[in-house]
């Protein structure tokens, strides 16, 4: 008896499964109806914008955040003391600034703005957040991004005191900064949220503010947090109280977390979301050719170069020009075209053409067989090898993922036809990879570098210091690192910007890595969603996006 | 009866002890760190997270803690996300999978049955054929295809469903059925076979002869005896469909506890591979516990070992 009425239940449920689907069906079109009448109507679009956002973010606290899952949303509900638009920092919580002839002190005025709650944001806030986020305890994995201010470095090794660190609440008002060198980029760093302020007077109280929505989180930028469902959405709305509310015309956000290149792809051609792909998610790469044969396919280039890094202490590439034979033989244009197929542009430079624009030509010709034959034939006299079968053997290692493996199997393979070299390919699982690689256990090795802002320091300081840092290929040189410390010190923007080409052209005719190509955010978007910013660091604001 | 139950919990706490133990060293073996990252970590920092989470202390007193704070359900704050403990993703995730779990059980029976009943009557005629390639269908299609299918067909073409997410009781169908399908074919084949065995029985006969109508031999009298076996299969099923499923969380986009078995090993997050290994190691004990103890309610044939003489 009660099997049977178990099965009665079973099928009724299935039943009335079918019955709401059909609901929804019939709601679906008619909305779908609705936004045909708007179309005429500009005024009466939904500002209503619908985002994938493909992870939890790690921490919704600026200073803890330390990816760019988080950071896609804390630029919409936080703001720092400037804000990077058209690629450029504009004022934004400051409402101006002096810099002394030194460039070393910055202060600030700060605009009247408000916190969401409606407490006003105070140069304290600020103070409070960057001192909170060195303090050694609060392990801050992105504390490093402040080390440009006076003993925030050796604060936060426990070194020093807070008080010591060179930021300061003059008064309500005004915040001064004091540098430990001159950085003519420092406006794009405050720009950066490890940079946001923070609520003190709630922080303060209650140490764990940032866990949840609710009135303990709040923020003063151009939208909200409303609720926040870990592991599944996080809902913005317009912040009434930010100071340039005007500007801002979304009303609502929906960021979903939908961790499948497919499943982005469908829901963005199902009406389920406004936006596809990067900077937020991801398409699938497969898709990308056939996008972009139908027209729909948004190409922007960031600041991000994928290379191979080669360990320069292990034979034979500590010779220069196997390293060079090497990286002059690989045909970039090929792997972009037919291999990774995700719009790229190959590389034969370090800093990504959005911070050296002239580095889409680069410093050699791309596969350049006949020169590469020419290193080889050097390499090998100077290791005392007659043949190249003679050479010590090479591994290629990479991260295991399909796309690392086809561009590794098409490099092995140009490797081999144009130079003889035979090389293995071996791959490992992420964690075990980058372990491999920072403690130096590999030959060749696949690396990315995304730049956090935008600058060629970001690129080129990698390679300063042999240990430490991310470096991983155990090259070193000292006019290349005299050249970065003079950069330091240089006022003179264009002066600065020699400076650093010189020393890229060292690291590019040393090469301890060689280039493939810089990164590209490939997406598709509907098309009346207008005024979406993209720094070029991987980054999205939608302060000024709104629904034509 | 008491006795038998006091000493299988015995056997589970000691079957745990040892899960406990094998995935805490197996996991601190594999290579790399929680905090490894391109970006690599400056070494105070690293310094000042291994402490707070414990890691720069010598590995039997890790150990030890570890087993004491489990003993106490408290898994530790996790290493991926911020602010939140292990104990929140479990508590978060695990509803979303059980509720998930719960509905595609119920289509897997209820379908499952009703096929295999359909084919069973219809022996070797067309429904029969139809139900079983069905049923062949359901079994070797990958749950990630079925999945990819559903959304083809069911969201985007007929736009039935929403394709993805956790949601409303519609965004639930499509994982479910996905979900459903391999178990609701497998039930399909069980029905039908003990079905048939069933309808050969000689009560059968006799209740043909005493003139019953088709309807009233097959529901009272067969589905009740054929339904055995299906029982017994739901045991290891439900605790494997309510625990979740990466796969179809995964494409489906649902904040299920399922991603976190793969997720958190990839991120060496440890708190949350020993929260969510031992969390699943309960369900699936006990799982197998209520189906032994249920055996012996459901058919009074099988006893239970030590069952008798504690009596």
């Amino acid at each position: 008896m009660k099997k049977r009425l178990s099965i009665l239940f079973s099928l009724m449920l299935v039943l009335s499964l079918f019955l709401s689907a059909c609901g929804g069906f019939e709601k679906k079109n008619e909305s779908a109806g609705d936004k045909g009448k708007d179309g005429d109507k500009a005024a009466n679009v939904p500002q209503e914008l619908h985002v994938n956002i493909k992870t939890e973010p790690f921490s919704l606290n600026p200073g803890l955040a330390n990816d760019s899952v988080s950071a896609n949303v804390l630029y919409q509900t936080f703001e720092g003391l400037t804000r990077i638009k058209d690629g450029k920092p504009e004022l934004a919580m400051a409402e101006s600034y002096k810099v002394s002839d030194d460039q070393k002190t910055y202060t600030f005025k700060l605009r009247d703005a408000k916190w969401t709650n409606g407490d006003p944001v105070t140069a304290k806030d600020f103070e409070y957040a960057w001192k909170w986020a060195l303090d050694p305890k609060n392990q801050s994995q992105y504390a490093y991004q402040l080390y440009y201010i006076k003993n925030a470095q050796a604060y936060n090794e426990g070194k020093a005191k807070a008080e010591d660190v060179g930021v300061k609440a003059i008064d309500d008002k005004t915040l001064q900064v004091t540098l430990e060198n001159p950085t003519p980029y420092f406006l794009e760093l405050t720009a950066f949220y490890t940079y946001f302020p923070v609520n003190s007077k709630i922080a303060q109280q209650n140490p764990k503010w940032y866990t949840n929505a609710g009135d303990q989180y709040t923020s003063n930028g151009p939208f909200k947090m409303v609720s926040w469902e870990h592991n599944n959405k996080i809902v913005l709305e317009k912040n009434e109280n930010y100071w340039d509310a005007k500007t801002v015309k979304l009303t609502k956000i929906e960021m979903v977390m939908v961790n499948d290149t497919n499943t982005e792809l469908s829901m963005f051609n199902n009406g389920e979301l406004d936006w596809a792909g990067m900077p937020t998610g991801q398409l699938p790469p497969d898709s990308l050719p056939k996008l972009k044969e139908e027209g729909k396919l948004h190409v922007q280039p960031i600041a991000g170069t994928y290379w191979y890094k080669f360990n320069t202490e292990k034979p034979p590439l500590n010779n220069v020009n196997i390293r060079k034979a090497l990286a002059y033989a690989i045909d970039r244009e090929a792997i972009v075209k037919n291999v990774s197929k995700g719009e790229q542009i190959p590389a034969m430079a370090a800093v990504p053409p959005t911070m050296f624009p002239e580095n889409k030509k680069g410093y050699f010709k791309d596969n350049d067989v006949k020169k590469a034959k020419e290193y080889l034939k050097k390499g090998l006299q100077e290791l005392g090898l007659k043949d190249v079968k003679d050479l010590p053997p090479i591994t290629l290692s990479y991260n295991t993922d399909d796309a690392h493996a086809k561009i590794a199997q098409a490099v092995q393979d140009m490797w081999k036809k144009n130079l003889g070299i035979e090389v293995k390919l071996e791959n490992a699982e992420w964690a075990v990879y980058i372990d491999k690689l920072h403690s130096g256990d590999y030959q060749i090795g696949r690396m990315g570098w995304l730049g956090d802002f935008n600058d060629p320091i970001n690129f080129l300081e990698l390679f300063r210091d042999k240990k430490g840092g991310n470096n991983d290929t155990n090259w070193e040189n000292p006019k290349y690192k005299q050249l970065l410390i003079d950069s330091q010190k240089q006022t003179d923007p264009e002066k600065r910007k020699e400076l650093l080409k010189e020393a890229e052209a060292i690291l590019m005719d040393e090469m301890p890595v060689a280039p493939i190509y810089f990164y590209t955010n490939t997406w598709v978007q509907k098309d009346n969603l207008k005024g979406v910013e993209m720094s070029g660091l991987g980054d999205v604001q939608f302060k000024w996006a709104y629904f034509k | 009866m008491l006795r038998y139950i006091s000493k299988r919990l015995l056997y589970i706490l000691m079957t745990l002890f040892l899960i406990v133990t094998v995935t805490f060293f197996l996991m601190r073996a594999a290579p790399g760190g929680p905090f490894s990252s391109e970006k690599q970590v400056p070494p105070e920092i690293e310094k000042n997270l291994n402490e707070f989470y414990g890691l720069d202390r010598p590995w039997y007193n890790q150990y030890f803690d570890y087993l004491v704070s489990i003993a106490k359900w408290d898994f530790g704050p996790s290493f991926k996300y911020k602010g939140q403990t292990v104990n929140d993703l479990i508590n978060e995730g695990f509803p979303v999978s059980f509720f998930l779990g719960m509905e595609s059980l119920l289509l897997a029976i209820s379908i499952g049955v009703l096929l295999g009943i359909i084919a069973a009557l219809n022996h070797n005629k067309w429904q029969d054929y139809t139900a079983m390639v069905l049923a062949v269908l359901g079994i070797s299609v990958p749950s990630f295809i079925m999945a990819s299918i559903l959304q083809y067909f069911l969201a985007i073409k007929l736009g039935l469903f929403p394709v993805a997410r956790w949601e409303s009781l519609q965004h639930t169908v499509l994982p479910a059925l996905a979900l459903a399908a391999t178990p609701m074919a497998f039930i399909a084949r069980l029905t039908r076979s003990s079905m048939l065995e069933v309808l050969s029985n000689d009560y059968i006969r006799t209740a043909k002869a005493k003139g019953l109508s088709r309807g009233q031999i097959t529901v009272k009298h067969a589905v009740r005896n054929a339904l055995l076996p299906v029982v017994t299969y739901l045991g290891p099923l439900s605790a494997q469909i309510l625990t979740g499923s990466f796969v179809i969380e995964k494409i489906f986009g649902i904040p299920g506890l399922g991603s976190h078995f793969v997720t958190s090993i990839s991120n060496r997050d440890y708190t949350t591979i020993m929260g969510v290994t031992v969390f699943y190691s309960i369900l699936l004990l006990v799982a197998v516990l209520l189906v032994d103890i249920a055996y012996g309610f459901i058919d009074p044939r099988i006893k239970l070992a030590g069952g008798k003489k504690g009596e």
